[in-house]
């Protein structure tokens, strides 16, 4: 029971970085990634990858992190200049060419098999469950650390200039903000995170396979922050632990209602996640912490 | 030369069957304004009701059709007017969430009554016919026929009668289509119903070359948003001429790709067509 309530919660932080990433881009400015399991498994390959040819395993999330950004930057250099529905159907096409590629190479990603044997960090020197405690702590950590730094990005200058391109882009180009710059910076900045996420999770599963990133994760995620708090990353954060608790407990639900084949008892979890995201669209789109909007700092007086 | 030939003809088959279910996308994209991802569900529940008609019920597969059309068309109005119709206001990325999520409780409906198992129709076995060099499915001569008498009617449809003309005033200008006693609800119902109906007969046409699982739609919904996008988001002619070339797109490559990658060429397709040319081929707002 203990192991499964540390594994739970490492889960939990680990859908939280994927929340901030697309808080940070949805709520900051107002662009939506469809492809947030692509990003997710190109770090978990980028990763695997890396420690597997003898990287360190932080060496491999720096890779991750800045595949992430790169493929980020690439993604979203096509559509940046048009509406903000094509980004959404690019980066659902992206998520399902990266499926298909990890599905395809074998001699890159082997295959449907998957890689197993990923490097999990101090795992001799401490055991199972110690290793999954500090590896708890650790995923832990890095969502506080990621939490403040976005929380600092929010409030600052350059925060507020992400916002005023969600509310009303040529308003904020007129004001002299470069939009595309921007978004091009964010979705770089996003991508790397859930990257980082993928990352985080290989080396905690020891392996990963095109199925670990089905775009049913996406769709988590998209709940996450929806329940959350779109524009807000403590709400994102509380909702990523909602969502995986909401999860699990659906586990357990399903396992009460009998007369059920496997298959229908999977599909009826699914039916219950889509209806969560739709209700809480309906009865609380401001998510459970809304965006607090901080006023504008009064110009320092002038002295002559 | 057969090689290229061949993969003409069939690319203009395949695009053909894809040109149904992108018309019933841009038809919706075009009077509501937000990209419905739902219509993955719409097209495998057309599938399996067409299936229950077919097999279940015995029936032939015209009369299927039209069952699939009603039933996939009532889904739709049904689940717009619960789920989606409130959301409007929001913007159009919330819908399309919304359609996402809409999209997962539908599709897993379908599995919680019908398994995972593939299905497939009752049809009589027929041999290849021969052109020469190049071979041609009756089947799929068949399914090509059925495509090209929907899309017409549905052309038919939007140019003569006074709904048609409605719904296109409303793609247009909704504030002039209201001023001009247009309602605009009663237009946004008739447009899901007839787009969502497409659909599903699209994911039957689909379902008639292999066999049917939950997942019929979900696996042609990124060539249906490649064909729409290609042609003209938007353009109801443009997801015609869009679904043509996302066919012949495909075939070709498939002479220098592995056939898994073939869901990969609508994306690079789309990438391509947004870098160049954002309008699409036939033109539609684009920012």
């Amino acid at each position: 029971m203990l192991s499964y309530v540390i594994f739970t919660l490492t889960l939990c932080g680990i859908y939280a970085l994927l929340a901030l990433s697309l808080n940070l881009i949805w709520g900051g400015v107002g662009l939506v990634n469809l492809g947030l399991a692509g990003f997710f498994a190109v770090g978990a390959y980028a990763s695997a990858l890396a420690t597997g040819a003898g990287a360190p395993v932080l060496i491999g999330w720096t890779a991750a992190l800045a595949v992430g950004a790169v493929v980020g930057l690439v993604v979203t250099f096509a559509t940046l200049r048009l509406r903000d529905d094509y980004l959404a159907i690019v980066t659902l096409g992206f998520a399902e060419v990266i499926r298909l590629v990890a599905l395809n190479e074998r001699w890159l990603t082997k295959g449907s098999d998957g890689i197993s044997g990923i490097k999990a960090p101090l795992k001799a020197e401490l055991g199972l469950m110690g290793f999954n405690l500090f590896y708890l702590g650790l995923v832990t950590l890095i969502v506080a650390g990621v939490w403040l730094l976005l929380r600092r990005l929010d409030g600052s200058p350059y925060g507020r200039a992400m916002k005023a391109i969600r509310e009303d882009q040529q308003l904020a180009a007129f004001a002299g903000k470069t939009v595309l710059r921007f978004k091009l910076q964010a979705f770089a900045l996003s991508a790397a995170i859930a990257a980082l996420a993928g990352a985080l999770y290989a080396h905690f599963q020891s392996y990963v396979s095109p199925d670990h990133f089905q775009p049913l994760i996406t769709i988590y995620i998209f709940l996450a922050v929806t329940a959350g708090g779109v524009g807000r990353p403590s709400g994102a954060v509380v909702g990523a632990y909602l969502v995986v608790i909401f999860l699990e407990a659906t586990r357990f639900a399903t396992e009460w209602v009998p007369g059920l084949q496997p298959v229908q008892v999977a599909a009826l979890r699914e039916i219950l996640v889509g209806l969560a995201l739709i209700l809480v669209l309906h009865l609380r789109p401001q998510g459970l912490l809304p965006e607090r909007i901080p006023r504008a700092p009064k110009p320092a007086p002038f002295k002559a | 030369m057969t090689l290229f030939l061949q993969a003409l003809m069939n690319g203009l088959m395949t695009g053909a069957l894809i040109a149904v279910p992108a018309v019933g996308f841009s038809a919706i994209f075009a009077v509501l304004r937000y990209p419905n991802f739902a219509i993955a569900s719409y097209a495998t529940i057309g599938a399996f009701a067409a299936w229950w008609a077919n097999v279940v019920l015995g029936l032939p597969i015209i009369p299927a059709l039209v069952i699939a059309f009603a039933i996939a068309g009532a889904v739709g109005v049904v689940a717009e007017e619960s789920a989606l119709s409130r959301l409007r206001g929001n913007g159009a990325l919330i819908v399309a969430i919304a359609s996402i999520a809409l999209n997962l409780v539908l599709e897993n409906i379908v599995r919680f009554i019908f398994g995972n198992d593939m299905r497939g129709y009752d049809l009589p076995l027929m041999r290849d016919m021969r052109f020469g060099d190049l071979r041609i499915g009756p089947q799929q001569l068949q399914s090509l026929a059925l495509a090209v008498v929907i899309m017409a009617g549905m052309f038919a449809f939007l140019r003569y009668t006074r709904f048609g003309k409605a719904m296109r005033a409303v793609a247009d200008n909704p504030d002039l289509a209201r001023l001009k006693g247009i309602d605009p609800a009663r237009i946004a119902i008739v447009t899901v119903f007839l787009g969502a109906g497409l659909t599903g007969v699209g994911g039957v046409l689909i379902g008639l070359d292999t066999s049917i699982d939950p997942l019929t739609g979900y696996r042609v919904l990124l060539s249906v948003f490649a064909a729409a996008v290609l042609g003209g988001l938007g353009s109801i002619p443009g997801a015609v001429v869009g679904a043509l070339a996302l066919g012949i797109a495909e075939e070709l490559a498939l002479i220098a790709v592995p056939a898994t990658y073939r869901t990969a060429v609508g994306f690079i397709a789309i990438l391509i067509m947004l870098t160049f040319r954002p309008r699409g081929i036939l033109g539609e707002r684009a920012v």
